[in-house]
C-alpha cells in the first residue's frame, strides 16, 4: 500500500524513520498537482490529515507578551480565519484570506505552506515578521528552528529526511497587524509580492516580512529600524509625516530581492512593496485603542 | 458506449463511502485523485475535471463537511470520511434541491461544466451562512470559475434561495 | 429592460419567452454527459507527445521502448497517417503529427494508447525525439519579410484595403484638418472554455470509426479527418457529445485526428481527454496585434480618412487568419461613416502558438485601437466622446470602408444613446477592501483610488462572409405520435437546443418535439458554431424544416377530408381545421402514413473583397456599445471594474434570459482581455499554461452588468427578425474598459490587457 493514513504523531514519525525522504501530504494543494501534472512520481506517502497531535493551536506560557502560540502544522487556512485565533494574529489571519479560494482555504495547511517553502508562500512574511519558529520533530526527538534557517531557498528548506514540520512557534505580540498582497485578480491569485508588518509594543520593535520579492521571505531591517523611530510607541501607531511614509517605503523596496518572471517585473515589484509598505505602516493611525 | 469506467494498475484497495454509499476501490495507483477515482472507477462524473490544481472548482466536493477540490484530495487518503458529490444533494433522484431549480430558473446554466461544482459551493455558502451579503457570495465563489454566464444569473439564482430559504424560515 | 428581466418559466414557450433550457436539469444533477463523461467497455486511454521547442528540426524519433511498455497498445507518429499528412480549417497546412520539423511549442509529435492514463504518460517519456533547436521567428512584423518558416509562406493574408478618392497613405489635405495617431498592441487571449478538448472513438468491424467529441462544428470536423484517415466521409461518424463551452476554441481540429488513428490502429475503443496544460498548447488563440492608425477629421468632427496597418500574429499554421484578417480590415474603421480609409493588414506566420478564432474574431483587436483613437480625436477637438461617436455614427443605407451599403438595420446611434443615458452607479461611501482595486489582498488605500469612465461602439458582421457558401441543414420528421428535428448545429452553451422548442411551439403549437443527438450520419451539415450565426442559420433551417413537415402534414388532412389547404393548421399540437370539424392527433392525421422533410437554409450570398478590399462581403452587421466605470488604485496599478452598462442591437429578442447570458458572457470575457487575460509567449515558449497564471474573471472580478437597452429593430431577411448576440458584447467591452483606466489615471495605455505596472510605473 503506497498511501499511509497513520492516525497518531508516534505512527507517522516511525513511517517516517523507515521510509526517509517518505512524501508527505496534507491539504494536497501543492504535491498533488505536481503529481496531477506528473511532474512528481508518487512511491510512498504519508497522509497527514488524520493525525490529531498536527491540529489546532494552543498558547504556550502566558496569555500577553512573553507567551507564545503554538500554530499547528495541521492549520487549515480557513481555521486561521477563526476569530478568536484572527484576533491574535490579525495578519496570518489576512494573509490566510488571500490564499486561493475557499476549497483552497479548507484544504491548505500552515505545514503545507512551510514545507513548500515557495516564495510566494502567503503565510511566509507574516511568520517572519512575527518571528517565528519551526517546530521539527523525528523518531529521536524534536527542535526549534527559526523560520529564517528554516526556509534555506526557494521550495528548499531544513526539513531532514526523517522529520516533519510539528508546528509553527510564534511569540505572542501586542500592536498593530498588517497583510497586503498585490496579485492581478480580485482573488485566486498568486502573490506578485506581499508585505506582513507587526508592531510589537513591548519590544517596541516594527517588524517587516516581504514576500515573492526574493528568494526566501526578507525582513526589512533597516526599514524596520527606521519605522521603531517613527512610532508613538506610547499608543502603536505611526506618528511620523509623508516624509518618514516614503522613507521607509524607499527602505522597505530596498531590501526586496525581485525577478522578472511571468507573474511581473521586479521593477513593479519594488515599487508595490513600497506601496503597501506605507501603507500598512500608515493604517497603524486608524488603530482601535487597545 | 457508457458512463462509467475500470482500468487496472499497480496497487492499493480502501473503501470510500460516497453520497451514503460504500465502494471498494481495488487496484488502484497511489497518485490517483480522488477526482479521478470519483469518476473513473465509481462512476460519479457530476464533479468535472478542469484544471486538476484547484484552481477552476469544477470538482468541488463535500469531504466530511468541507468543500474541498476533488482533484487535490489523494483518494485513498480520503477513506473513512464522508464525500458528497453533487450527486448527492438532492432529497432524492427524481428531486432537485432548491439550489439546482434555481440554476435552472435564473439562467445560471449555459454549458454546464462549471455547473456541479458550483451547486456544491453554494449548497456550502448557504448551510454555513444562510443570509450572505453580495460581497460574501462572490467571494464564496470567487473558486468556481465560469466562463459562459460572467456570473450575474449565478448571483441572481443564489439571491433566489437566499430569499426563499429566509422566507420559509421565517 | 432592467438587469434582472426575467426568471425562466415553464408555462410560456414560444419565441419572445423565456422557457427552461431542456438541459437544464441534467446538467445541474451533474448527469450531462460532457465528451470527458464518456467510457467504452475496454477503452484505451489516448495522450499526445508535444514538442518542447518552438522551431527545430527532427533528427530521429525512436517509438521502440514506448512501445516495450507493458499497457500500451499503440505508438503512432506522421509514418502511420494513412491519409492526408496535413489538415486544417481555411488551408490544409498544418500535420497531422510534425515529423521533419515543428514550428510552434506544443505541436504534436507521436500518440500513444494505453490501458491507463498514466502509463500513456510513462510511454510519453519513453518516446526519444532527437531535436535541432532552431532560431524561431516569432517577431510578426519581421515575418512579413524573413525567410518562410513555412512552403506556403508567411504572409497567409494580405489586405489591401483602398477606400474613397482619397485611399493612399498620406494625410489628407483640407482647411483646419485635425490628425490624431497612435499604435496599439492586444496580447494573446485564450478562450479558456471549462471542458478540456475530450473525446472517445469507438472502431467498427468495417474499418470506420464513430467519433464521440465535444466540437463546434461537426461536418467539417468529419471531412477533416477523413481525409486524413483516407476513409470517405460516410466511414466517419461525428457525433456531438457535450460540449463545456468553445468560444472558437473548438472550431478547428484538436484531437479528432489523433483519437480516430489511434481507435482503428488498436482496434479498441479509445479516449482522450487533454489536461489544462494541453489544453492550451491544443487549441488555438486570440491574434495578438500590431496596430498604428492615424485618423483624420474636420472641425466637426466628422472624419474624413482613416489609416491603419494592422499585423496580426496568426502563429505557426494558418487557421481561420485569412477570414480573422479580412474582418480586421473590413471593420478596421469602427461602426462610423469614413469616406476615405487606407488600410493594410496581415496575417502572418511566426513559431509562436498558431491562433484562431475567438469571440468576436479581427473585430475585437481592431476596436481597442480605433475606439482609443476615437477618444483622441475627442480630445484634439475638445469634444465630447460619446458626441463624437454620434456625429459619425453609421447608419442604414450608410456605405462601409469595404464600399458595401449597409441594406439591413444599422442603430448605431441608437446604441450609443441609450447606452450614454443609463445612470452612473455611485461610489460606495465607505467601500470594504474586498469591493476595492486588489480585493482580498487589502491593498487599496481609499484616497489614492481614482474612478474612469470609459466609452466604445463595435460592431462585427454576422455569419460567414466573402462568398462562402454558408448553410444549415435541419430534418424534420412526423412519425406515429411523435415530432422529431434534427439538426447537425452544436449546442456549446449558447441555448440553441432552446430555441429549437421555442420554434416547434411556434410552428406546433406544441414545444413537445424531440430534438435528436447531433450527428454527421443522417443530416447535412449546420455549419459552425460561431460568427454569431446558429440562430439565423440553424434557427432557419429548424424553422423551415418544420414549416415544411406542417404544410406537408396540413396538406394531407386538407386533401383527406376535401378542404382547401390554408383551412387546415396545427393548434396545441392537434391538426385542426378552421370551424374545428377536423381535430386530429398527430398519430391520426398521419394515418399511418411518414412525414419527413430536409431543408438547406442559406443566406443572401456574398462575395469575397477585391484587391482593393472592396465588395459586398457581408450579410448582416451587429452593433453595441458599451460604457465602463472602474476604480483604479493609481499607485499599485490594479484595476477594479465597477460595471459595464450596454446597449446592443440585437434586431429582436428571442429569448430574454438567454440574451442576458450572452451579453454578461461576453462582457467578462472582454473584461478579462482588457485587465488580465494572457497567454505571454517568449522566444515562442508559452510561460503560462495554467489556470494558475492565465487568469480569466472570477466572481469577485465581475462587474455589474446594466443592460441598458436590447435594441429591437427586425432585421430584414433574418429568420424571426433576430440577429447573432453572442458576439457583440464582447467587442467594445475591452475598449470601453480600457478608455474607463485611461480616464482614471490620465496615461495612453495603448495596450491590452493593461497590466498593473503599465499604470503603476508610468504615473510616478
Amino acid at each position: 500500500m503506497a498511501v499511509f493514513v497513520p492516525t497518531s504523531l508516534e505512527e507517522l514519525l516511525t513511517a517516517r524513520a523507515e521510509r526517509p525522504g517518505l512524501d508527505l501530504v496534507a491539504g494536497g494543494t501543492d504535491l498533488v498537482v505536481e503529481v496531477n501534472f506528473g511532474r512528481h512520481r508518487l512511491e510512498d506517502v504519508a497522509s497527514l490529515s488524520r493525525v490529531p497531535e498536527l491540529g489546532g493551536w494552543r498558547r504556550e506560557g502566558p496569555a500577553g507578551p512573553g507567551g507564545h502560540l503554538v500554530l499547528g502544522s495541521g492549520l487549515t487556512y480557513t481555521e486561521m480565519l477563526d476569530p478568536t485565533l484572527a484576533e491574535l494574529l490579525p495578519s496570518l489571519a489576512q494573509a490566510a484570506r488571500t490564499v486561493g479560494s475557499p476549497q483552497i482555504r479548507n484544504a491548505g495547511t500552515l505545514g503545507g505552506n512551510l514545507g513548500t517553502a515557495s516564495p510566494a508562500g502567503d503565510t511566509l512574511p507574516v511568520l517572519a515578521a512575527l518571528e517565528a519558529e519551526v517546530l521539527l520533530g523525528s523518531a529521536a526527538g524534536t527542535r526549534l528552528v527559526p523560520l529564517g534557517e528554516f526556509v534555506t531557498g526557494p521550495k528548499r528548506t531544513a526539513l531532514a529526511p526523517d522529520e516533519v514540520i510539528l508546528a509553527a512557534r510564534v511569540p505572542v505580540a501586542r500592536g498593530h497587524q498588517e497583510f497586503l498582497k498585490v496579485g492581478t485578480r480580485n482573488a485566486m491569485v498568486i502573490a506578485v509580492c506581499s508585505v506582513a508588518l507587526v508592531l510589537d509594543e513591548q519590544a517596541r520593535q516594527v517588524r517587516v516580512g516581504l514576500g515573492s520579492v526574493g528568494p526566501v521571505p526578507i525582513r526589512a531591517l533597516e526599514a524596520e529600524r527606521f519605522a521603531a523611530e517613527v512610532v508613538d510607541w506610547s499608543t502603536g501607531r505611526f506618528s511620523g509625516g509623508e516624509a518618514d511614509l516614503r522613507r521607509f517605503g524607499e527602505l522597505v523596496g530596498a531590501a526586496a530581492r525581485p525577478i522578472d518572471d511571468h507573474r511581473s517585473i521586479a521593477s513593479y515589484r519594488r515599487r508595490a512593496v513600497e506601496v503597501c509598505a506605507r501603507r500598512a505602516l500608515e493604517r497603524t493611525m486608524s488603530r482601535q485603542a487597545a | 458506449m457508457s458512463l462509467a469506467t475500470p482500468s487496472p494498475s499497480e496497487q492499493g484497495a480502501y473503501r470510500l463511502e460516497v453520497n451514503g454509499r460504500g465502494h471498494d476501490v481495488v487496484d488502484s495507483w497511489a497518485g490517483e485523485s480522488l477526482l479521478y477515482v470519483l469518476r473513473n472507477r465509481l462512476g460519479y462524473l457530476g464533479p468535472k475535471n478542469a484544471c486538476e490544481q484547484g484552481e477552476c472548482g469544477s470538482c468541488s466536493v463535500l469531504l466530511d463537511g468541507r468543500l474541498v477540490c476533488a482533484c487535490l484530495v489523494l483518494a485513498a487518503s480520503a477513506a473513512g470520511q464522508e464525500i458528497v458529490t453533487v450527486e448527492g444533494l438532492a432529497d432524492s433522484e427524481e428531486e432537485l434541491s432548491d439550489v439546482q431549480q434555481a440554476f435552472i430558473d435564473h439562467g445560471a446554466v449555459q454549458c454546464g461544466f462549471c455547473t456541479p461544482g458550483l451547486i456544491v459551493a453554494v449548497h456550502d455558502l448557504l448551510g454555513r451562512l444562510p443570509d450572505p451579503t453580495e460581497l460574501e457570495v462572490r467571494e464564496a465563489i470567487s473558486g468556481n470559475l465560469c466562463r459562459c454566464t460572467g456570473y450575474g444569473r449565478i448571483f441572481e439564482a443564489v439571491e433566489a434561495v437566499r430569499r426563499s430559504r429566509l422566507e420559509a424560515s421565517s | 429592460m432592467g438587469t434582472a428581466p426575467t426568471v425562466a418559466r415553464r408555462d410560456r414557450l414560444g419565441l419572445g419567452t423565456s422557457p427552461l433550457r431542456p438541459d437544464g436539469g441534467p446538467k445541474v444533477r451533474g448527469e450531462f454527459a460532457f465528451s470527458s463523461d464518456l467510457w467504452a467497455e475496454g477503452a484505451l486511454w489516448g495522450r499526445v507527445l508535444r514538442s518542447p521547442h518552438a522551431s527545430a528540426r527532427i533528427l530521429r524519433i525512436d517509438t521502440a521502448a514506448a512501445r516495450a511498455l507493458k499497457g500500451v497498445h499503440a505508438v503512432l507518429t506522421a509514418l502511420d497517417v494513412p491519409g492526408s499528412e496535413l489538415y486544417g480549417l481555411e488551408f490544409q497546412d498544418q500535420p497531422v503529427f510534425a515529423s521533419d520539423v515543428v514550428r510552434y511549442m506544443g505541436e504534436p509529435v507521436a500518440a500513444v494508447a494505453a490501458d491507463h492514463p498514466e502509463i500513456a504518460r510513462r510511454a510519453l517519456e519513453l518516446i526519444e525525439v532527437e531535436y535541432e533547436p532552431t532560431a524561431p521567428l516569432v517577431d510578426p512584423e519581421a515575418a512579413i519579410t524573413a525567410p518562410p518558416i513555412h512552403p506556403e509562406g508567411n504572409v497567409v493574408r494580405h489586405i489591401r484595403l483602398r477606400h474613397g478618392e482619397d485611399a493612399e497613405p498620406g494625410l489628407p489635405g483640407g482647411d483646419g484638418l485635425v490628425s490624431v495617431e497612435g499604435t496599439y498592441e492586444v496580447g494573446m487571449q485564450d478562450q479558456a472554455f471549462m471542458g478540456p478538448e475530450s473525446g472517445l472513438a469507438i472502431p467498427d468491424d468495417g474499418g470506420g470509426v464513430d467519433l464521440y467529441v465535444s466540437t463546434q462544428w461537426l461536418h467539417v470536423d468529419r471531412d477533416q479527418v477523413a481525409a486524413c484517415l483516407a476513409l470517405p466521409p460516410e466511414k466517419v461518424r461525428l457525433h456531438l457529445a457535450g460540449v463545456g463551452g468553445a468560444f472558437g476554441a473548438r472550431e478547428d481540429v484538436s484531437l479528432q485526428v489523433h483519437i480516430c488513428l489511434l481507435a482503428l490502429s488498436t482496434r479498441r475503443p479509445v479516449k482522450v481527454v487533454y489536461s489544462r496544460e494541453e489544453s492550451f498548447f491544443g487549441h488555438v488563440h486570440r491574434h495578438p496585434a500590431r496596430m498604428w492608425y492615424r485618423h483624420s477629421a474636420d472641425p466637426q468632427g466628422r472624419l474624413v480618412k482613416v489609416e491603419a496597418r494592422i499585423v496580426l500574429d496568426g502563429g505557426a499554421y494558418s487557421s481561420s487568419s485569412s477570414a480573422v484578417v479580412s474582418n480586421a480590415a473590413a471593420f478596421s474603421s469602427g461602426p462610423y461613416r469614413v469616406p476615405n480609409a487606407c488600410v493594410d493588414a496581415y496575417a502572418v506566420r511566426t513559431n509562436n502558438p498558431p491562433c484562431g478564432a475567438m469571440r468576436g474574431f479581427g473585430a475585437v483587436q481592431v476596436c481597442t485601437a480605433y475606439e482609443a483613437q476615437m477618444d483622441k480625436l475627442a480630445t484634439a477637438l475638445d469634444l465630447d466622446p460619446v458626441e463624437l461617436r454620434l456625429r459619425n455614427a453609421l447608419a442604414s443605407g450608410d456605405r462601409l470602408i469595404t464600399g458595401q451599403v449597409i441594406n439591413g438595420t444599422a442603430p448605431v446611434a441608437e446604441v450609443i444613446r441609450r447606452c450614454a443615458a443609463a445612470p452612473l452607479p455611485e461610489a460606495r461611501p465607505h467601500p470594504p477592501a474586498m469591493a476595492l482595486p486588489g480585493g482580498a489582498g487589502r491593498t487599496a488605500d481609499p484616497a489614492r483610488v481614482r474612478r474612469g469612465v470609459g466609452f466604445a461602439v463595435g460592431f462585427k458582421n454576422l455569419m460567414y462572409s466573402e462568398g462562402f457558401d454558408d448553410s444549415s441543414s435541419a430534418r424534420c420528421r412526423i412519425e406515429g405520435g411523435a415530432i422529431t428535428v434534427t439538426c447537425a448545429a452544436a449546442e456549446v452553451g449558447q441555448g440553441f437546443v432552446t430555441l429549437v422548442h421555442q420554434i416547434a411551439e411556434d410552428v406546433f403549437g406544441t414545444d413537445g418535439v424531440v430534438l435528436a443527438p447531433a450527428e454527421t450520419a443522417t443530416v447535412g451539415s449546420a455549419g459552425s458554431t460561431s460568427a454569431s450565426r446558429q440562430t439565423w442559420m440553424s434557427g432557419g433551417a429548424v424553422d423551415a424544416a418544420c414549416r415544411a413537415a406542417r404544410d406537408a402534414l396540413c396538406g394531407r388532412v386538407a386533401a383527406r377530408h376535401g378542404l382547401s389547404p390554408e383551412m387546415v393548421s396545427m393548434r396545441d399540437g392537434r391538426v385542426v381545421s378552421l370551424g374545428r370539424e377536423v381535430d386530429l392527433t398527430l398519430d391520426e392525421a398521419l394515418a399511418g402514413d411518414v412525414v419527413d422533410e430536409s431543408v438547406t437554409f442559406r443566406h443572401a450570398p456574398t462575395v469575397p473583397l477585391d484587391d482593393k478590399g472592396q465588395g459586398d462581403a457581408h450579410v448582416s452587421f451587429a452593433f453595441a456599445a458599451h460604457r465602463a466605470v472602474v476604480d483604479v488604485d493609481v499607485d499599485l496599478g490594479l484595476v477594479r471594474v465597477v460595471e459595464i452598462a450596454t446597449a446592443q442591437d440585437v434586431g429582436r429578442v428571442l429569448h430574454p434570459l438567454q440574451v442576458v447570458g450572452q451579453i454578461e458572457g461576453g462582457i467578462a470575457q472582454g473584461v478579462g482581455l482588457a485587465v488580465m487575460e494572457e497567454i505571454l509567449v517568449t522566444d515562442g515558449l508559452v510561460r503560462n499554461p495554467s489556470f494558475t497564471d492565465y487568469l480569466i474573471p472570477t466572481a469577485l472580478d465581475m462587474p455589474v452588468v446594466e443592460i441598458a437597452g436590447l435594441v429591437e429593430e427586425p432585421e430584414p431577411g433574418a429568420p424571426f427578425g433576430a440577429k447573432g448576440v453572442g458576439e457583440p458584447p464582447t467587442i467594445s467591452s475591452t475598449a470601453a474598459v480600457a478608455a474607463a483606466v485611461r480616464a482614471a489615471t490620465g496615461l495612453e495605455l495603448p495596450r491590452v490587457p493593461i497590466r498593473p505596472e503599465h499604470i503603476a510605473l508610468a504615473a510616478q
